[in-house]
């Protein structure tokens, strides 16, 4: 099969589009037209692969994890070691290209919205080393369980807007950075940190991921001389996930997971897991998708321990992958989150972030089930040292409470 | 002839329409029908009624903040349409427009909603995130139901689109005044005035001007080239200000009656 996602207008299948005010749809159209450029402009493409090397210390490994995969009792486990990346995640793949991008469309200001900080991090990284001004949206809530995070832009010259309005998390972020493109629009490039928003972002910050996979697809081959049996990433957005799917869709042998945060469990209602549960189908942020509202299609409070999971919707492409079964998605909860944080941590001396730390303990699980012939690659999106003070926090008051 | 049509009609030539925004169930469901009733006294020619929405990414804070105290009074698409219904049991000539986000109509279903504005009496919806290469089944049922679709033109809104969207249209235009959300301050009233004159050439439908509309004085300064001005967080700001029901109907209705004193009449030449 071959696979051409999106459409010229953006859609995947019913998913994906292009739902904003007026205001919008003129940049959008704008940003389409450079990006085609771009992509298909060699120097564009130069300059991209050795801000790779160069900057980012692409390529990331592809590491055995021998003791995880002893203890797993079953498939082989590789670690796509996306946390080894300059700032720390995957997230900076797609700020370099945006940035580019932006410097090409000749923008001076680049905003972003965050959950985790990661992605504000990488967007105000890029934004220090060219010289352009860097506003990051940031939920309250966000602001104070990822600290380290928020110090850290702060020294690299961003300003961090504290977002207190609606549930204060990263969907809120996203409003408000919306609402400030619209208004500043003639000098500001939006640069979205996931696979969500209207068309061209979806399909752009695949792009500009997809070297996750195309690297770990060659060096799997190289070692194994073979593919994987499975792919596991976690799936908030869904931005390092379709990272890693992207190079594999069309090797139908090779099955996907995307893993969404089950919070404190489906049946609780409190989660972040419109895949998993099947919440719905909604428009949000610039996109159909699947989507956690309630009766009246407002949206619904999410919950995830980790705030880069912590939204309701997710990229349209993986709406997409899920209705034509080309990727199953699962959910794990707070409590198995942390337990694969801490395994990790204490058998291979990585410290994973809470996100990575869903996919991680999916995958645990999977490579039990396949047994010692087979192997997996799980993406390790992220490091943790961003999530060591609320980890602490979090089992202190835990507890507590027993 | 639609309400919305004979509105126009009868005031071509002589000076723009008002029309005035409060947001459904704002501050409380039950001040929505007298509010409504109170605008009209004021002297709205149309009023633009929000439905709800947790997430109003094209509204500034004013709006954002009456999108919240709805929701937290109880309000829901639903209880909005419940609420024109009975204003119309009281007035059935001042023509009704809801204005939403896309997510809780694609909830409740478009063929469902556009019959459910027929019957409560809607002349016209404006869907804010939903432009026109969105909007094929709205229409569709929209246009079945004899509901207006209304879209917007921005400051940003290529030329080539202008006629589209003009096609897409019926009742009239939303010319978004300035780059931003609503209640921003940055009102331009001469470059409006210019690209007014671009948007008539490309669609013969009246045009309503919102967007930074804050007194008297601007809805004067626009009105003198609009076919409507429509007013919205300066209106919406009171009704955080005010506890009683009686006081706040007070004040909004002579807060519009000044909106509406300040409209400059025309002489039929002027106008054309």
């Amino acid at each position: 099969m071959s696979y051409e996602q999106p459409d010229a207008r953006g859609h995947f299948g019913p998913y994906g589009g292009r739902f904003v005010a007026e205001t919008l749809m003129g940049p959008l159209a704008e940003l389409e037209r450079a990006y085609a450029e771009a992509r298909t402009d060699p120097t564009f493409q130069a300059e991209l692969i050795a801000d790779f090397r160069d900057y980012v210390g692409r390529p990331s490994p592809l590491y055995l994890a021998r003791r995880l995969t002893a203890d797993a009792g079953g498939a082989r486990i590789y670690l796509k070691r996306e946390d080894l990346n300059h700032t720390g995640a995957h997230k900076v793949n797609n700020t370099i290209g945006q940035a580019l991008l932006a410097k090409r469309m000749g923008k001076k200001r680049l905003i972003a919205e965050t959950g985790a900080g990661q992605h504000g991090v990488a967007t105000a990284t890029v934004a220090a080393r060219l010289g352009l001004s860097c506003v990051v949206y940031m939920g309250a809530e966000d602001i104070a369980r990822q600290a380290p995070n928020v110090r850290r832009m702060r020294l690299l010259g961003a300003e961090v807007v504290s977002v207190t309005l609606g549930s204060r998390t990263l969907k809120d972020a996203m409003n408000e950075a919306m609402r400030d493109w619209a208004t500043t629009v003639d000098e500001t490039f939006y640069v979205i940190g996931t696979v969500s928003g209207p068309h061209p972002y979806p399909a752009m910050v695949r792009d500009f991921q997809a070297v996750i996979g195309e690297e770990a697809r060659r060096q799997f081959l190289e070692r194994e001389g073979r593919l994987p049996q499975a792919l596991v990433a976690c799936v908030g957005g869904g931005s390092n996930a379709m990272g890693l799917f992207y190079a594999f869709l069309e090797d139908a042998e090779v099955d996907l997971y995307g893993v969404e945060a089950a919070g404190k469990g489906l049946a609780s209602g409190l989660h972040a897991a419109p895949l998993t549960a099947a919440t719905g189908r909604g428009v949000l942020h610039g996109a159909r998708s699947y989507l956690m509202f309630d009766e009246d299609g407002q949206i619904r409070d999410t919950h995830s321990i980790s705030a880069g999971l912590d939204y309701p919707g997710v990229g349209p492409e993986h709406a997409w992958l899920k209705d034509i079964g080309r990727a199953r998605y699962v959910a794990v909860d707070d409590e198995a989150a942390l337990a694969a944080f801490h395994r990790l941590t204490r058998l291979e001396g990585i410290l994973p972030a809470l996100e990575s730390s869903h996919a991680l303990a999916y995958a645990h699980e999977l490579a039990a089930r396949l047994g010692p012939d087979a192997a997996i690659i799980v993406n390790l999106s992220g490091r943790g040292d961003k999530d060591v003070e609320s980890v602490a926090a979090y089992e202190e008051a835990k507890t507590c409470h027993e | 002839m639609s309400r919305i049509k004979g509105v126009f009609a009868a005031l071509k030539g002589r000076r723009a329409a008002l029309i005035p925004f409060i947001a459904g169930g704002d501050p409380a469901l039950s001040a929505t029908v007298p509010l409504m009733h109170a605008l009209v006294r004021a002297g709205a020619d149309l009023i633009e009624v929000g439905m709800p929405f947790s997430d109003p990414m094209a509204d500034g804070p004013a709006i954002q903040m009456a999108h919240q105290r709805a929701l937290a009074a109880g309000a829901t698409t639903r209880a909005v349409l419940d609420q024109v219904a009975a204003f119309r049991r009281d007035d059935d000539r001042t023509p009704v427009i809801l204005m939403g986000y896309v997510n809780p109509v694609e909830t409740m279903g478009y063929e469902a909603f556009a019959f459910a504005c027929r019957s409560a009496g809607v002349d016209g919806v404006i869907l804010v995130d939903m432009p026109p290469e969105e909007a094929a089944e709205w229409r569709d049922h929209a246009g079945r139901a004899g509901v207006d679709t209304i879209f917007l033109l921005s400051p940003t809104t290529p030329a080539e689109r202008l006629v589209a969207i003009g096609a897409a249209s019926t009742g009239f235009l939303y010319y978004v005044a300035l780059k931003g959300v609503t209640g921003a301050s940055h009102l331009n009233v001469a470059d409006v005035a210019a690209r007014l004159a671009v948007v008539r050439a490309s669609s013969a439908l009246p045009v309503g001007v919102g967007f930074g509309i804050r007194d008297a004085r601007s809805a004067a300064e626009v009105g003198r080239f609009a076919d409507a001005v429509i007013v919205g967080s300066a209106i919406v700001e009171r009704m955080a200000a005010k506890n009683a029901v009686a006081e706040l109907l007070a004040d909004v209705e002579a807060f519009v009656r000044d909106l509406r004193a300040a409209l400059p009449e025309r002489t039929s030449r002027a106008s054309s």
